[in-house]
């Protein structure tokens, strides 16, 4: 029984280690790639070595910041919608496997998991902007809202299709049925899941709730210090758990030359390969327009998610 | 352990831990930062002009459209995974292949019908509506 509660403890506490400390990761090379794409050299100074502790100096930075909770907040919700974005990436990095043996929980239904509780982060959202009694993250709350039910569909459709490939809800499962050949037979459901789930984390080029051009910060504009940084923790841990579970869903996970070394630092890698794109995306592109950018999740991503549906469920049964 | 809720015991452990960061975070944050409130800082903020009637703002509900397709969507999404897991079966493949088939054409349809009448274009029921009253 002690040992039970051992294991529970520490996995947890690795799961909560790997939260604070990939996001970090994906964060900085943001600020790097950033920086060199656009000719800058980003962070020089924190840390002595091309400023790597720029973001653990940021962190020390928020906690040292006024906490402000406007009068016309609704202050009880306005004080718990942060938490609710941090809790939910927690809980879908902690199913996510990086070999067949290290994962935090495994569960025979982790693919449903990782898109449920992945959903809640943004009832964390729409709680901030409609709690904060300004109308700049009212509209930023609603247009997060709508973006997350147009795009939920798309990402829950080429999940499906993944799911359908290897017969199996299991994260583990499905990644042990990878083949090359889905490379090429599930290419489009991946381009979906990777358009999807940048908007759903509201990246550029599907910004508009935050766009500061327009509504200022969107839902986060009255946060200060610590909330609004765990905001900003919660939108680069949904990065690296959307990144992973494409590794896993798409690449294999940890299939890959001395994987039965090697495995996790293959799914690592696979992983950080997408954090790129997201990155990419956000220095190469400017953002789409409201109405734009339901346009292309309903035209565009339904279609092509459910035509993958359909290559899929025939591949499947002509092979079986 | 060995049965099958393990997982979601570690999940639940998660969970707490999850809650625990947020509540000593809180608290650290608590004895670092400085506390001054004022009545200017405390306003809600509008681009630094007096902030005009409440946190309310009237907005068209266009956004209701988008959350009637996706309810109608999203129940077919919850079909679509158990059927991941019989496809392979010999009995039901076949048939449950035609059957999802045409459930999901009848969506199709619908999501087409809603595109052709102009239920996706903002623009397009902009101008169609320009008659009504000026925005």
């Amino acid at each position: 029984m002690s040992h039970d509660v051992v294991e529970v403890v520490l996995r947890a506490v690795c799961v909560l280690a790997a939260f604070l400390v990939l996001p970090l990761v994906v964060g900085q090379t943001e600020h790097k790639v950033m920086a060199h794409m656009q000719g800058r050299l980003g962070p020089m100074y924190p840390g002595g070595f091309h400023g790597w502790a720029q973001l653990v100096a940021d962190g020390v930075k928020f906690a040292q910041k006024e906490d402000i909770v406007p009068i016309a907040a609704d202050k009880r919700v306005f004080r718990l919608a942060p938490a609710l974005g941090i809790v939910a990436y927690l809980l879908a990095l902690a199913v996510i496997p990086l070999d067949a043996h290290v994962f935090g929980a495994n569960v025979d239904d982790g693919l449903i998991w990782a898109i449920a509780v992945t959903g809640i982060g943004t009832v964390g959202t729409l709680m901030a902007g409609w709690s904060s009694g300004n109308k700049y993250a009212l509209i930023g709350a609603m247009r997060s809202a709508a973006q997350l039910l147009s795009y939920e569909l798309p990402l829950i459709l080429s999940c499906a299709s993944f799911a359908i490939a290897a017969g199996s809800l299991s994260l583990v499962g499905i990644a042990h049925a990878w083949t090359p050949w889905w490379l090429l037979w599930q290419l489009p459901g991946a381009i979906v899941f990777l358009v999807a789930a940048t908007a759903e984390l509201q990246r550029v080029p599907f910004d508009a709730p935050v766009a500061d051009s327009e509504v200022v910060m969107g839902p986060y504009t009255e946060y200060t210090g610590l909330r609004f940084a765990f905001f900003l923790l919660a939108e680069y841990a949904g990065i690296v758990v959307m990144s992973l579970l494409l590794a896993v869903l798409y690449l294999g996970g940890w299939t890959g030359p001395f994987d039965g070394y090697l495995g996790w630092l293959w799914t690592l890698l696979k992983g950080f390969l997408f954090a790129l794109i997201i990155i990419w995306m956000r220095v190469s592109w400017p953002r789409l327009r409201e109405d734009q950018l339901q346009r292309v999740a309903w035209l565009g991503l339904v279609p092509l998610a459910l035509l993958q549906l359909a290559i899929t469920a025939v591949g499947v049964v002509l092979t079986a | 352990m060995g049965s099958g809720l393990t997982g979601y015991v570690v999940l639940a452990g998660v969970l707490l831990a999850g809650a625990l960061l947020f509540v000593v975070a809180m608290l650290g944050r608590r004895m670092l930062a400085p506390r001054a409130p004022t009545r200017a800082k405390l306003t809600t903020y509008e681009s630094g002009v007096d902030p005009v009637t409440g946190g309310w703002a009237q907005t068209q509900v266009r956004y209701l459209a988008y959350a009637f397709l996706y309810v109608v969507f999203a129940v077919d999404a919850v079909y679509l995974f158990p059927w991941a897991l019989v496809l392979r079966d010999a009995h039901l493949g076949v048939a449950s292949l035609v059957e999802m088939g045409i459930f999901v054409a009848a969506l199709v349809v619908g999501l087409a019908h809603a595109a052709r009448r102009g239920l996706l274009t903002w623009v397009g029921t902009a101008s169609a509506s320009r008659s009504e009253s000026p925005r």
